[in-house]
């Protein structure tokens, strides 16, 4: 079971409350959460990744295990703290003020 | 007893301001979608509980959200809006051709007669449907594929298609308006469409009469008079007597005409509002004093509208799609500024009376009339 922390923005948006739970097949890559994630909340499209080139928007970031992933390649396997689910993954909006 | 709906979109929520006819007590309602840019709250005219909105934000996109039952819940519709067919390019900031980008949903403009459909006027400007009230949409790609779209440049607020008439008395007959290309009619639909500027003098423009390039704020039309527009433009005040093939000035005695909305009287073709603004580079009322301006005459001879707006230190701004009339058989008329204020008259514009004070910045109003 994969943790993921979304923005409190988009837990509105996606009416959660707290953590979302994900069961994601090996290898489990940024692509394959994220891919997950929007099948079971189709509502985050577009929100988190560009619709049309499937890329990070810009003001989102991706953290774990107090690193910065963002900028990894999104088929690189995650932690095994987060594969494992001692550790979650956290969707965060950049920190920009507004 | 007839009662109204006020839709308000900020930028960090929406809000619902009711009242009965009298319209002198207001019950508020929000923020719905906390934090997000609302950049437009409308209702459909088929169906008053039919609301859709238009939710974006800098870090998370677009959202399009829906209410059937007159903004009390919401429910997100669809809000993938591609661009139909090759992406081209249009002029940007420093004149090199620059991809169309989808940026945010400026407009949303329902139906007359069908609850299922809407319009949306969006940001890199082009012109989107949906006849499934809002799960999909669909480019009506004639107006970004107008051969004068690479010439088409960004005003500073972005290059958004921010306004939609629809013409119920003449079918297939609509108009937009881009900032900063200027207005645009079709006659089929919104498949074709030609440019109507004819008759405007841009300065900031290389050819001040140029057929397109002239940054339009807002257009307005009386549904009873659809061949009269009016036309507040980056400067000067228009109006135009034959559904947009010619423009003339009215801005008469106004004290600048420079300004965003434009709105006309519900029962009055003729009775017209504006909100005169200082200037492009000073975007507060002149002498900070906040004053709406009517013309009974369609223009020309404009009066200022004084009793209950602040007379002194108000530095406040009225954006292009924060002002809306009511159709009440005294019509109300309501505004929006950036300091968060949302201002009422019952009475055509002769008192006025803030509703709400301290919202976040007011990017839109809109008003339901209810049985």
């Amino acid at each position: 079971m994969i943790r993921v922390v979304l923005p409190a923005h988009l837990r509105a948006l996606a009416r959660v409350g707290g953590e979302v739970h994900l069961d994601v097949a090996p290898p489990v890559t940024q692509r394959s959460v994220l891919d997950a994630l929007e099948v079971s909340y189709p509502v985050l499209r577009g929100t988190i990744r560009d619709r049309g080139n499937g890329r990070r928007r810009a003001m989102v970031r991706f953290f774990a295990c107090q690193e910065d992933l963002s900028h990894e390649p999104p088929d690189d396997p995650l932690p095994e703290a987060v594969t494992s689910g001692e550790e979650p993954y956290l969707i965060v909006g950049a920190m920009a003020g507004g | 007893m007839s009662s109204v709906r006020v839709l308000v979109g900020t930028r960090k929520g929406a809000f619902v301001l009711t009242s009965d006819g009298k319209r002198e007590d207001w019950a508020v309602s929000g923020p719905h979608f906390p934090g997000w840019e609302i950049y437009h709250v409308k209702g459909s005219p088929a169906d008053p509980d039919r609301v859709f909105a238009s939710q974006c934000s800098g870090w998370f996109g677009q959202v399009i959200q829906r209410s059937d039952d007159g903004g009390q819940t919401w429910s997100p519709a669809g809000s993938e809006f591609g661009y139909a067919g090759p992406t081209g390019t249009h002029q940007w900031y420093d004149g090199t051709p620059h991809p169309w980008e989808f940026a945010r949903v400026w407009h949303l403009e329902p139906s007359l007669d069908d609850p299922g459909t809407v319009y949306a006027g969006v940001e890199d400007a082009g012109l989107f449907r949906s006849t499934d009230a809002g799960q999909t949409w669909q480019e009506l790609p004639g107006l970004r594929g107008h051969q004068t779209g690479p010439s088409w440049q960004p005003g500073a607020g972005g290059m958004c298609l921010h306004t939609i008439i629809l013409d119920a008395s003449t079918p297939g007959r609509m108009f937009t308006a881009i900032s900063a290309a200027g207005a645009f009619r079709s006659d089929d639909a919104g498949q074709t469409w030609r440019p109507v500027n004819q008759g405007l003098r841009s300065e900031g423009i290389p050819d001040p009469h140029a057929e397109v390039g002239h940054c339009v704020h807002r257009l307005a039309m009386h549904p009873a008079r659809p061949s009269v527009l009016y036309m507040q433009k980056h400067w000067d005040v228009m109006r135009s007597d034959d559904g947009g093939d010619s423009w003339h000035e009215v801005s008469g005695n106004l004290p600048t005409d420079f300004g965003f909305p434009i709105d006309v009287h519900a029962h009055e073709p003729e009775t017209v509002y504006v909100v005169p603004i200082t200037s492009d580079s000073h975007h507060f009322p002149p002498e900070g004093k906040l004053r709406v301006y009517r013309s009974r005459t369609g223009g020309d001879d404009w009066e200022p509208l004084t009793q209950g707006l602040p007379q002194q230190h108000c530095y406040v701004n009225v954006l292009r799609d924060a002002m809306a009339v009511d159709s009440l058989d005294a019509c109300g008329i309501y505004f929006g500024t950036t300091g968060g204020q949302v201002y009422g008259s019952a009475d055509a514009g002769d008192t006025w009376a803030p509703i709400v004070r301290d919202l976040p910045a007011v990017l839109s109003v809109e008003v339901q009339t209810l049985p």
